[in-house]
């Protein structure tokens, strides 16, 4: 457009800044992508196209484990988290302010504020002791603690999903003879479903992308995939793990675009 | 109040209670609960062979910054404990500014786009964001390390003769903090620049304000609450940084959660890491609640 | 109208806050609305009057004092067993339902048989004329129609009472007029009593059998709307409904001095320094030095299409606004800055105690 009209809202240069900042974050995501179809072993130079090292990641066993236990762990950690945080958002939004409710909140969103190699370690220490006093080495530690840091994941679009649904309709459905069971079950319920769903992704993708708990937590030989990939690092680095990354990184971008989906019907 | 009322209200109450307590319960068991284990330890014995001894002991937090001589059994400064302290803090501020340079500029391009546009590039910064932090970081590898892209690339047109030496330096680990982290720089600034009056540009520009002196006077004064957001939200997890330096930085560049790993996995000195982790904690809780100040003060500009 | 009451708060307060923050929403506010009637709540934003509407509905309790329905006392009823119902300022219609399933919840939640459920909603539908909208989600409606669904699904339970929270303040003006009209209709049609809140006086003239006008948490007065326009009790009430003028005065033998000194004729109870009001329409131009009339100057006038408003100065500069239809065309009308006389329709000066 030849149009020349003083645009309010530019300012030289942020425009250039901002394109090549995309350009840069998405880079390293494009070539680590295109080289998990590289037919050669190298990360860096262009052999041809082949789908070999998925085919490779598919038939490794330590592979196929490790996705399973992630993804054991993911939905494990994705239900009970979500079950927990619809019930504290229920009970700490939309009511009148109470004694210890700052507490309840702060509480609840304490994993994100601690440093994850700090929990890691302090589960490490409290976990070895049980582990030493009962005897149980399974996954339950992994999908306990991914459980706990998961709630503030699917806490917070629970509770921004309450916070915007207009409080008169549930006294509506008060004033239309509803007791507090119906309205729960027949307004409040299946308005906030998008919320939990959304709650619920996050969770999942949180849960599947956990590396430092994990690796602190995690008994002999309960690799998860990242955990696996972090391991891969001591080993010279073949176009496998650009696959394994490739996969995980597909399943992350189709989850949130649902997710976004979910959120978005709001406006 | 009334009978009636007081009633309602206590119910309320006792409501909310209940139906937090599950998560709670979760919360106390696998992630607040440690924290105090994490606390005692630090104030006992470092046993032989990693673990404890049940003895109270002060070593592990003069350690922090001490090394006892062997032989004399005098106390010194611990250089290397320094180094890693100053490493950690200064490549953290360093990430931040990063991310602030470039983030700034992104968020108010994301956010002066036409309404439809916004969501799509907003989204474009959100997909980073949830995406695996370590695969990330090996994207970030798989570019600047010696055999990377990057080099390959410059090689091959000419530019340099020799690879770049950046993997494992402390550059690396800037390069790669300023990376992962860069989309929570953006997301708080969007949010304020997203909220500010476009026809306060206008009001700046009629007042005969230059377009430096509308972003010194008039925007960045307003969007500081989302400055600070910003910032805070990198440097905090920079400060903790694990996976990004042990990856880049490739053991010797090490910073705090690094060094609180070596304490605890090759067995050296369990108090220590004890100590240094409630250090890490104490520092991260104080740069939080400037957070939570600077943004109560940004959503009461009366208060 | 029957004299039976059907809805009586007695003595109802209701306090937010605490400590030295304590704000008194309802402050000891006794009233009696009767069978049938359309009542209307009125007064200026946090009056109380929505407050004392939420008591009545039972979505609050009040600190102290009772609400009484037929004369059984239902202050502690939660609001799913009172039969009232509400017409939300927000309609709060649920975005997940239908048209036909919002009107036909307040059924269903009492557990009345399908069938009946059927039939009702479809007689609520035609009431507000949205037959053809039955199946459509709530978004897809105009405010208007939103507006509609909300009083069907309101008066479908058929509650003794009805309660319309400013049902009409989202609407713009023509489809204002159009809801008053159908307010007005349904309240006769259906014979249920509606208690009305608005901040619009002209609504509340209107529509309304009788009025409640609030202020400060407080009941200002209770009449119909001729008498709240005509005989106000004090000046809230006279000046938030319609324009009026105050003029200081004293009472003396026969009526009440005015500052000017001249004696207006006047009926009143009341002693020593007063406010007489009297509204513009009320008071009369007349030549000046006109036996009676009190002497008086044209400041200036303002224009209104049918009516002038000429602001006039007293004696003393006292200043009043009088009311005067536009001079038809040709016609010279009053001239700015003319001395003239007024004089005040006969009965329509009205005395308050200050």
């Amino acid at each position: 457009m030849a149009e020349r009209r003083f645009e309010i809202s530019r300012i030289p240069g942020f425009a250039t800044i901002a394109v090549a900042t995309f350009v840069m974050l998405y880079l390293p995501i494009a070539a680590l992508v295109t080289f998990s179809f590289n037919a050669g072993n190298s990360v860096a130079v262009w052999e041809g196209f082949s789908l070999h090292w998925y085919a490779d990641a598919w038939n490794n066993q330590a592979v196929k484990d490790a996705t399973a236990r992630s993804l054991i762990i993911a939905v494990c950690a994705a239900v009970i988290s979500t079950t927990v945080a619809t019930l504290a958002a229920m009970g700490t939004t939309r009511r009148a302010r109470f004694r210890g409710d700052t507490f309840i909140y702060v509480a609840i969103n304490q994993p994100l504020m601690v440093p994850e190699i700090v929990t890691a370690v302090a589960l490490m220490i409290l976990f070895g002791m049980v582990k030493e006093a009962t005897g149980y080495q399974g996954l339950g530690y992994l999908i306990l603690a991914h459980s706990a840091f998961c709630i503030p994941f699917a806490y917070l679009p629970i509770r921004a999903r309450l916070e915007g649904m207009d409080l008169s309709l549930e006294t509506a459905a008060g004033d239309l003879y509803a007791t507090p069971w119906q309205t729960f079950r027949h307004v409040t319920l299946p308005l906030l479903g998008p919320g939990i769903l959304a709650g619920a992704m996050l969770a999942f993708v949180i849960s599947l992308d956990d590396v430092i708990i994990t690796e602190f937590v995690k008994s002999g030989g309960q690799d998860t995939l990242p955990t696996y990939m972090l391991g891969q690092l001591r080993r010279t680095m073949t176009p496998e793990v650009n696959a394994i990354s490739t996969a995980l990184l597909a399943l992350t971008v189709v989850l949130l675009t649902i997710f976004f989906l979910l959120t978005r019907k709001r406006d | 109040m009334s009978a009636a009322e007081e009633r309602l209200a206590r119910q309320s109450a006792r409501n909310g209670w209940l139906l937090s307590v599950p998560a709670l319960l979760l919360l106390g068991v696998a992630a607040i609960g440690p924290l105090a284990v994490i606390f005692v330890y630090s104030f006992l014995t470092p046993g032989q062979y990693g673990n404890v001894v049940w003895e109270f002991s002060l070593d592990g937090w003069i350690s922090i910054l001490f090394t006892r001589d062997i032989f004399e059994g005098t106390l010194g400064l611990a250089d290397a404990h320094l180094t890693i302290f100053w490493r950690s803090v200064s490549l953290s501020i360093m990430t931040t500014v990063v991310a602030f340079a470039l983030g700034f500029p992104t968020a108010w391009f994301i956010a002066t786009r036409p309404a439809k546009q916004r969501a799509l590039w907003l989204f474009l910064i959100t997909i980073p964001f949830w995406t695996n932090l370590l695969i990330r970081t090996f994207a970030i590898m798989e570019v600047i390390r010696a055999e990377g892209v990057l080099n390959t690339a410059l090689l091959w047109i000419g530019i340099i003769d020799t690879p770049l030496a950046i993997i494992y330096t402390d550059v690396a680990v800037l390069i790669g903090m300023a990376y992962v982290y860069l989309p929570l720089m953006v997301l708080p600034l969007f949010a304020a620049i997203d909220r500010f009056d476009m026809r306060l540009l206008e009001a700046g520009y009629d007042l005969y304000a230059s377009r430096w002196q509308v972003l010194r006077r008039v925007i960045l004064p307003i969007v500081k609450p989302g400055i600070v957001a910003g910032s805070i939200l990198v440097f905090v997890p920079s400060l903790g940084a694990y996976v990004t330096p042990r990856v880049l930085g490739g053991g010797k560049n090490m910073m705090i959660g690094n060094f609180i790993e070596l304490q605890f996995l090759a067995g050296r000195n369990w108090p220590l890491g004890a100590a240094l982790s409630v250090t890490l904690l104490v520092i991260v809780t104080a740069a939080l609640l400037i957070y939570v100040r600077a943004a109560n003060r940004g959503s009461n500009p009366h208060g | 109208m029957t004299e039976a009451v059907t809805i009586e708060a007695r003595n109802a307060v209701k306090a937010f806050g605490q400590g030295d923050h304590v704000v008194r929403a309802l402050d000891d506010v006794s009233i009696q609305i009767r069978k049938g009637e359309f009542f209307t709540l009125l007064g200026p934003s946090g009056c109380g009057k929505t407050t004392l509407l939420r008591l009545i509905a039972g979505f609050e309790m009040p600190t102290s004092g009772t609400i009484l329905l037929d004369g059984a006392d239902i202050t502690d009823l939660p609001p799913n067993r009172r039969p009232v119902n509400t017409v939300f300022q927000s309609y709060a219609l649920f975005p997940h339902l239908t048209v036909a399933e919002n009107v036909g919840f307040g059924l269903t939640m009492q557990g009345r048989p399908k069938a009946e459920v059927k039939a009702r909603v479809a007689e609520m539908l035609a009431l507000v004329k949205l037959e053809a909208m039955a199946g459509r989600k709530t978004s897809q409606l105009s405010g208007g129609q939103q507006q509609r669904v909300a009083l069907a699904r309101a008066l479908a339970p058929q509650p003794k009472v009805l309660l319309l929270d400013e049902p009409l303040s989202a609407l713009d003006l023509k489809l204002r007029k159009e809801m008053q009209v159908e307010l007005k209709r349904l309240q006769t049609e259906t014979g249920i009593t509606f208690i009305f809140v608005t901040h619009d006086q002209e609504e509340a003239l209107t529509m309304s059998d009788r009025v409640g006008v609030m202020s400060a948490g407080k009941l200002q007065q209770v009449g119909s709307p001729k008498e709240i326009y005509t005989r106000p009790v004090n000046r809230f009430v006279a000046s938030f409904i319609g324009e009026t003028n105050f003029l200081p005065a004293t009472v003396v033998a026969g009526g009440v001095r005015l500052s000017t000194g001249d004696v207006v004729e006047v009926a009143t109870a009341a002693m020593g320094t007063v406010t007489l009001t009297v509204r513009p329409e009320q008071v009369r131009i007349v030549g000046a030095g006109e036996a009676g009339a009190i002497s008086a100057r044209v400041k200036f006038l303002v224009y209104f299409g049918t009516d002038t408003h000429c602001h006039l100065a007293l004696a003393d500069g006292t200043e009043v606004v009088a009311r005067v239809q536009s001079p038809a065309s040709g016609e010279a009308g009053i001239v700015e800055g003319s001395e003239i006389g007024i004089r005040f329709a006969p009965g329509a000066a009205q005395v308050l105690e200050d």
